[in-house]
């Protein structure tokens, strides 16, 4: 396999996002909305009452969860376009055409997926980590981050969730015809992190630095799994016979 | 440059295409017809080893279509061009033709060069930086073309290239092939159209899942009716009549002062037709071919495959 050969098909998928509004809003948007809101909330509680503060601080990493949540559902948006697109505008047989291998054109688009989903991910969290610290550096007297609930959240959970979202699009882009079933598909990825982070809001499943590790662990086994359907699913001769 | 021996591609039960033997030469434009669903698709993409076959044989430029790592050096020598042209839309005309330049791994100086060629020889050129999502039917399947082209491939599969075009761009995308013709490449088109078939193509084979008929476009004419002479005379006698026979020509037929003669090469046989007639004493006051054309061999062929 060229190393080269995924940057040139990811960077023709880039130029194509880059002029898609819906894409390009999606990407800034969402991230910005929970980078913003969830420590603009924070600082509305915390300047009204101290008590209040004390008690909603350690909450700032749960919240933090909900980057893994934004991690799982950029892919689904971008893949829709990146894979789905090439069916709807009948551009994969031409490609495939090409001395390109199946593994290529599917590492390629992967990447289309996984890196502006991972960059806008991380351009929230540090956002987020940065307004968080702002508004808690006078209660707690010290900065709440970086710490090592965010690190493995941030560097562990996010990019393998990032990674699971990015190989089940593959999948399903196999299976669906149009943009926007693809789309609809990547919004139902939302529920099992939401489920999790329901799960650490109430206590169930504390999302702490120990707890995060074992979700990722298990998103890393889910991952290889699907990495492996997706390889099978992206074959040249099942894309032109029985993708639909 | 392409050989194929019984090659089949079966889809379930359904058979797509049914042992086919075809052999095409370096250099030449030939033309396979067929109904819808005749194969020809299926054919083009097993060639350009896009789905494999289910039995026989088959070669592009002495690479073995079946083999798994003769295909990347295959799909390296030959451009398709298929019955969709799956360009894409917001890119613009030049985008679209640097993307396909660098996945066939030519360099930048390579790449600049050949989309300045292509697009000013289709007329592009000026429409260099417009998004292709603007252009016309026409104007898109000139670009799907130059993309094809783009790394100088052997062989050109072209799938129904001037399908759903207006005239004005089906004549444009003919004499653009025209001219590849000229530089001696190796076209494989498949068409519905007869007549582009009949001004294109060297040879044409007709599909119906199985290879009813190949040859020139006056072979398959003349083999499906033959051709005839019709002779109008002043006066038709026995010595005219005798004399004609003499030749050993084909069948002959009498109707009042007009004589119909079968004949294999007219141009051949016909003067001396005229010769035997006028030195047996006869006037000749007209004469015609009749003749098949590429239709209706076309349609008895399939017809009689169906």
């Amino acid at each position: 396999m060229s190393e080269w050969m995924p940057w040139a098909i990811a960077g023709k998928d880039f130029k194509v996002l880059g002029r898609k509004k819906s894409i390009a809003y999606t990407l800034v948007v969402f991230p910005l909305v929970i980078a913003v809101g969830l420590p603009a909330i924070g600082w509305l509680l915390i300047t009204r009452d101290a008590v209040l503060a004390a008690n909603l601080i350690p909450y700032f990493n749960v919240f933090a969860f909900f980057f893994v949540v934004v991690a799982s559902f950029l892919p689904s948006a971008i893949a829709s376009y990146s894979i789905v697109g090439e069916k709807v505008e009948k551009s994969l047989e031409p490609l495939l055409a090409t001395p390109v291998t199946d593994d290529e054109i599917l590492l390629g688009k992967s990447l289309a997926s996984f890196l502006p989903s991972m960059g806008a991910t991380y351009i929230g969290g540090a956002i987020y980590m940065v307004l968080v610290d702002v508004i808690t550096l006078q209660p707690l007297g010290y900065l709440y981050y970086p710490d090592w609930t965010a690190a493995v959240l941030f560097l562990l959970a996010a990019p393998l969730a990032c990674l699971f979202s990015v190989e089940l699009s593959v999948i399903v882009s196999a299976r669906v015809t149009d943009v926007r079933a693809a789309q609809q598909f990547g919004r139902l990825l939302l529920l099992p992190f939401a489920a999790v982070y329901v799960l650490g809001e109430i206590g169930i499943v504390p999302l702490v630095a120990d707890n995060l590790l074992i979700i990722s662990a298990v998103l890393l086994v889910v991952d290889v799994v699907l990495f492996s359907i997706s390889r099978s699913t992206f074959k040249r001769e099942e894309i032109l016979t029985k993708w639909k | 440059m392409i050989d194929t021996v019984n090659l089949t591609r079966k889809f379930g039960e359904v058979t797509a295409v049914d042992g086919l033997t075809l052999h095409v030469d370096d250099g030449e434009v030939f033309g396979f017809l067929g109904p819808n669903g005749a194969g020809k698709t299926t054919t083009v993409r097993m060639l350009c080893c896009l789905i494999s076959k289910t039995g026989g044989e088959a070669r592009v430029a002495n690479y073995d279509v079946g083999n798994v790592a003769d295909a990347p050096k295959i799909r390296r020598l030959i451009g398709l061009v298929p019955d969709n042209v799956g360009l894409y839309e917001d890119l613009s005309a030049y985008e679209n033709l640097d993307y396909y330049g660098k996945l066939y791994r030519r360099t930048e100086a390579q790449r600049k060069e050949s989309i300045e060629y292509f697009l000013k020889m289709l007329g592009l050129w000026e429409k260099r930086d417009a998004m292709t999502g603007t252009f016309s039917k026409g104007m898109k399947q000139k670009l799907a073309i130059a993309r094809a082209l783009i790394h100088d491939p052997e062989v050109l599969f072209m799938d129904e290239p001037t399908a759903n075009l207006d005239p004005e761009s089906s004549k444009t995308v003919r004499d653009f092939i025209l001219e590849l013709k000229k530089e001696k490449k190796t076209i494989f088109l498949n068409t519905h159209n007869l007549d582009e078939a009949q001004r294109i193509c060297d040879r044409i084979g007709i599909l119906n899942t199985k290879l009813m008929a190949v040859g020139t476009p006056e072979e398959l004419e003349r083999s499906v009716l033959g051709r005839k002479t019709v002779v109008r005379l002043r006066r038709v006698n026995d010595a005219i009549l005798g004399a004609v026979k003499k030749l050993s020509l084909g069948s002959m037929t009498r109707e009042d002062d007009r004589l119909t003669i079968d004949v294999v090469d007219p141009e051949e046989e016909n003067p001396a037709i005229v010769r035997a007639i006028v030195e047996a004493g006869g006037d000749v006051e007209s004469l015609s071919v009749l003749g098949s054309t590429l239709e209706d061999a076309y349609l008895k062929l399939v017809r009689e495959g169906q």
